[in-house]
């Protein structure tokens, strides 16, 4: 089967989920999003039965990459993401439903609940076809594809200031953003005559290349994917994106859109790289953003208050360490397995875990208490246990603490700056790590360490109800941390 | 085997956090731990020189451009000194630790901590591969946060858990930018311990001298973190007297040797000119820690503190033999630190008696107990002169061939005069004295003296109380009256690392 059926199903799942939602009479709508988990699930078991097609002559080829492990793996991030974002929307659909409620009397309690679960399936098909893209106008239609779908996701809670608020600001920078990469594609083909980036990376290496016109096409270029993975200095609307956007939705963002932008990044940037002429003064470009971007991320994240605030500068800073792996390319190939592409892969691969794990324990936790600063997680050990593990694993990982996931992300991101000698870059990540254990502990310290105060307690110190798929999905995510801690293997023997 | 001790602590974590009962799998679990440890130390081979034993490996990553991952265990005779040394401490700590319904908070994570403590020392001393040597050292540090954190005492607890937690953990950071530095720089394809030593005692893939220098320096400051060195102590008294009884016995006892058995695993075979540049820097830091310290150690107003200073002011003769590189002097260390484990973590956990029973160690506050409580008094003197390095227990011997094997130093002494070792010998001696000023004053103003409380005196210790103390001062007097026991596991493995530094 070919990959790009996985597309079709993906949008067709979609359809459906509208297509249900508007004809069948449903009681719940919630059931709308087993349709997708279930349909997701399919999907991502044929990941693994996707055979290369027999002849790559029609031009369909030209857009869309025909054999490539690396863009599968990159496929099954987006599934699985997506699975996960369902399954965090299905427990957060309550306050979805209020926040959405529609005055007028005779609707449906629950209107407006089915969109909620598509959208997030149309922006997966997009992000899978976006890691197969080879051509800059497919690149460019299956991130639109991405955004658009996110602009609505973002401002879902119609009746939240807050949502609406980060949905205009999304929207706007989005925008801006795409205007930075459509500039950069134009001049990107003014200077190589072609969309398709094997001939792109051919006119690139050749001696007698406009190198002013294609460092000018790869600056506009970076800063419109800087704004898409949060690098900085165009990281500023990640922390108000994320904490109004609703909490699965936030975590879409902070790991989907993340890995798409990274997926194009890697994509556009290997031409610049293999190119004599040019690659020199990309990979400064590259550091500079990377030691920014660790620095900002990392330092800013320190007094944070709000829990989804702190996960956002967390996950700039993340962005920082996956920048600081792609300016430690290698500028000719010493036929390593560890290149900044497989890197980038396996840290995607564990950030992923690790994030949505912290992003479940927080949608359980929003659904009982209607607050996001630390204070919602004070006592927290005492009223559930198991949610205070659960955040006490993903934060150890995203800290980087050795035996979980993360740790294998930020040591072969460190192997690689020490083998390119990128001493600058080493010693700001290991100081940005150093700081992540802070903050990250903070978390586990005011879970465990302090009592609940005074605005928590009048709730109720019962434990917090946690729904089946979660909790199943959480265990999942727990077991998955601690043994890709101890066997990284299983990641990178994906697509190694 | 050696696998399923490794494994059965953090195994018996997990299942308490499933909700197996708290303190029975605990204690079930240390015991287990401790009876095949001994099993497997009578099935060790001393005959073997240096070679690991008992060697298992599971590949775990393998992909080009990084080092060969397995995860891989085997003893030493250092290691398995280390071991029996961390089984014993953990069964005892675990004993003393209370009953559940005893502990404010929840029980289960209680127990589970020190598991995890226990566990990841023992990991950390039998893994043969880098990674993992490192690895479960990590895996102690957020249990020990949150066991100061939630069960320390005082209301400084909170305070004192974050400066541990993130001393060790920067400390743990320049641990890992040194050993990345070292098998960097050999060029090293796997992180098997034996083979990247191999490695760095080939003239072609040794590291350059000037190169070794820096990468000893940042070991040095990593360890020496983790193990007290002065000046990087400041972390350890407060934290011993704050964190639950159990807790200080098995970070004080056990895990604080783990940057020793690091620099004496890694550090010392890898980077011999290194160690040979710093070498005098070291000797004046761990004159530091002996006599400085010891002096701190005078002026301590309450038993957990005084106890806390002192085991910081010992370790300063552990550096000292490890400084010497020469057998008698490394021998001596090890027996040194497994000597010192079990004593400390004897006295701690006496201390941890008195301070629940009496609610304060305070030496002006209490006074007289031994006319009350005569059992306790004789244990505690026991402990007490065991720590002071008196002959008939393990401290002395390890002491002596400590400081026999840092005199012998250099070159003939009548020939040459004294050299730097011989003067760090003579005014570490002193420390001796100290040791004997500020035991014996404890011993004296606890337990004679005035009483200050005659009628409420609680009961003397029972023999559940008891036991777990027994066992350590009997495995002190044990090795003390023959530390053959142990030398004989040392001695090989000693050789074995010096063997293969000049031959190659």
């Amino acid at each position: 089967m070919p990959a790009y059926f996985l597309e079709i199903i993906v949008v067709a799942l979609g359809l459906l989920i509208l297509m249900v939602d508007a004809f069948v009479k449903l009681e719940d709508k919630r059931t709308l999003s087993w349709i997708g988990m279930l349909g997701l699930l399919v999907v991502f078991g044929l990941l693994f039965r996707v055979e290369a097609p027999e002849s790559t002559d029609s031009p369909f080829w030209q857009f869309y990459a025909a054999d490539d492990r690396l863009a599968l793996f990159f496929k099954g991030i987006a599934v699985l993401c997506t699975l996960v974002v369902l399954i965090m929307a299905y427990d957060f659909s309550p306050v979805v439903v209020d926040q959405t409620a529609d005055p007028e009397p005779g609707a449906h309690p629950q209107a407006g609940l089915g969109e909620f679960f598509a959208l997030p399936l149309f922006a997966c098909a997009g992000l899978m076809w976006m890691a197969s893209a080879t051509n800059l106008v497919s690149i460019f239609v299956s991130l639109e594809t991405v955004t658009i779908a996110f602009y609505i996701m973002v401002a879902y809670l119609r009746r939240n200031v807050g949502s609406l608020e980060a949905g205009v600001k999304y929207l706007i920078l989005g925008a801006l953003s795409t205007g930075f990469l459509v500039y950069g594609f134009a001049w990107l083909y003014g200077v190589t005559g072609s969309m398709q980036l094997s001939e792109i990376s051919a006119a690139l290496a050749s001696p007698d290349v406009n190198r002013i016109g294609a460092l000018f096409a790869f600056g506009l270029i970076l800063v419109a994917l800087a704004f898409k993975v949060g690098g900085a200095p165009f990281h500023f609307w990640i922390p108000d994106v994320y904490q109004g956007a609703p909490t699965p939705i936030t975590a879409f963002l902070s790991v989907g859109s993340k890995a798409a932008g990274f997926i194009v990044l890697l994509r556009l940037v290997a031409p610049f790289l293999a190119s004599e002429a040019l690659s020199d003064k990309v990979v400064v470009a590259l550091a500079l953003i990377a030691v920014l971007t660790l620095l900002i991320g990392n330092f800013a994240a320190i007094p944070q208050k709000n829990f989804k605030r702190l996960l956002a500068y967390s996950s700039v800073a993340h962005a920082g360490f996956l920048l600081t792996a792609l300016a430690c390319s290698p500028t000719e190939s010493s036929g390593n397995a560890l290149t900044p592409v497989t890197v980038i892969a396996f840290y995607l691969g564990a950030y992923l875990i690790m994030t949505l794990l912290a992003f479940l324990v927080m949608t359980t936790v929003r659904k009982s208490i209607a607050d996001e600063t630390f204070d919602a997680y004070r006592g927290l050990a005492k009223r559930s246990p198991f949610l205070a593990a659960a955040t006490l694993i993903s934060m150890a990982s995203l800290a980087g603490i050795p035996l979980t996931a993360g740790f294998w992300g930020k040591l072969f991101v460190f192997k690689l700056a020490v083998d390119q000698g990128q001493w600058v870059l080493l010693v700001v990540a290991i100081l940005g790590a150093c700081a992540g254990f802070y903050y990250y502990l903070k978390i586990a310290a005011s879970m465990y360490l302090s009592e609940p105060d005074a605005k928590t307690q009048t709730i109720d110190n019962s434990p917090i109800p946690i729904g089946k798929i979660a909790r199943f999905a959480m265990i999942a995510m727990i077991v998955a941390v601690i043994a890709v801690g101890i066997k990284p293997d299983l990641i990178t023997g994906l697509f190694v | 085997m050696l696998e399923l001790i490794v494994f059965l602590p953090i195994i018996a974590a997990v299942a308490i956090a499933l909700g197996s009962p708290a303190r029975i799998t605990a204690l079930g679990a240390a015991a287990v731990t401790l009876l095949l440890t001994l099993t497997l130390s009578a099935q060790f081979n001393t005959s073997e020189e240096g070679a690991f034993q008992f060697n298992s490996s599971r590949d775990l990553l393998q992909i080009d451009g990084f080092p060969h991952l397995a995860l891989s265990f085997g003893l030493d005779g250092i290691s398995l000194v280390l071991l029996l040394l961390a089984a014993i401490v953990m069964m005892a700590a675990v004993w003393v630790a209370p009953a559940e319904s005893k502990i404010k908070g929840s029980a289960k994570l209680y127990y589970l901590s020190l598991l995890l403590i226990g566990g990841g020392a023992i990991g950390a001393f039998c893994s043969t591969d880098i990674f993992f040597i490192y690895a479960f050292h990590e895996l102690a540090l957020i249990p020990t946060f949150l066991m100061i954190g939630i069960f320390g005492r005082g209301e400084d607890r909170v305070r004192t858990a974050w400066t541990i937690t993130i001393y060790l953990g920067v400390g743990s950071l320049i641990l890992l930018a040194g050993i990345v530095m070292a098998l960097v720089g050999v060029g090293a394809d796997t992180f098997n311990i034996e083979d990247v030593v191999a490695l760095a005692k080939r003239p072609e893939t040794a590291i350059a001298a000037g190169q070794q220098t820096w990468i000893f320096g940042l070991l040095l400051v990593g360890f020496g973190i983790l193990v007290s060195l002065f000046p990087f102590h400041s972390w350890a008294a407060p934290a011993y007297a704050t964190a639950p009884t159990p807790v200080t016995m098995l970070h004080a006892g056990v895990l604080k040797k783990f940057g020793l058995y690091g620099l004496i695993r890694i550090a010392m075979p890898m980077l011999p000119e290194g160690m040979q540049a710093l070498t005098n820097v070291l000797l004046v830091l761990l004159l530091g820690n002996i006599i400085y310290l010891g002096l701190v150690t005078i002026a301590q107003k309450k038993l957990d503190r005084m106890l806390g200073y002192s085991s910081v002011m010992h370790m300063g003769y552990v550096f000292l033999g490890i400084a010497a590189a020469n057998h008698i002097g490394v021998g001596g260390a090890v027996l040194l630190m497994f000597a010192h484990g079990i004593s400390i973590a004897l006295l701690f956990a006496l201390c941890g008696w008195m301070r629940d029973r009496f609610g304060t160690v305070d030496f002006e506050e209490l006074g007289g107990v031994a006319k009350h409580l005569p059992r306790l008094g004789l244990l505690f003197g026991f402990a007490a002169f065991a720590s002071a390095g008196l002959p008939g227990f393990a401290n002395f011997a390890a002491e002596v061939a400590v400081f026999f094997g840092a005199f012998q130093v250099g070159e003939n002494v009548s020939q040459n005069g004294l050299g730097w070792f011989q003067w760090t010998t003579i005014i570490a001696l002193w420390g001796v004295v100290i040791s004997a000023v500020y035991v014996l004053r404890a011993y004296r103003s606890l337990f004679y003296g005035e009483s200050l409380q005659k009628a409420d005196a609680p009961a003397d210790m029972t023999w559940a109380c008891r036991l777990p103390v027994l066992l350590l001062l009997g495995t002190l007097l044990l090795v003390g009256f023959a530390p053959e026991i142990l030398n004989q596991f040392i001695r090989p493995a000693v050789e074995g690392l010096f063997l293969s530094t000049h031959g190659g």
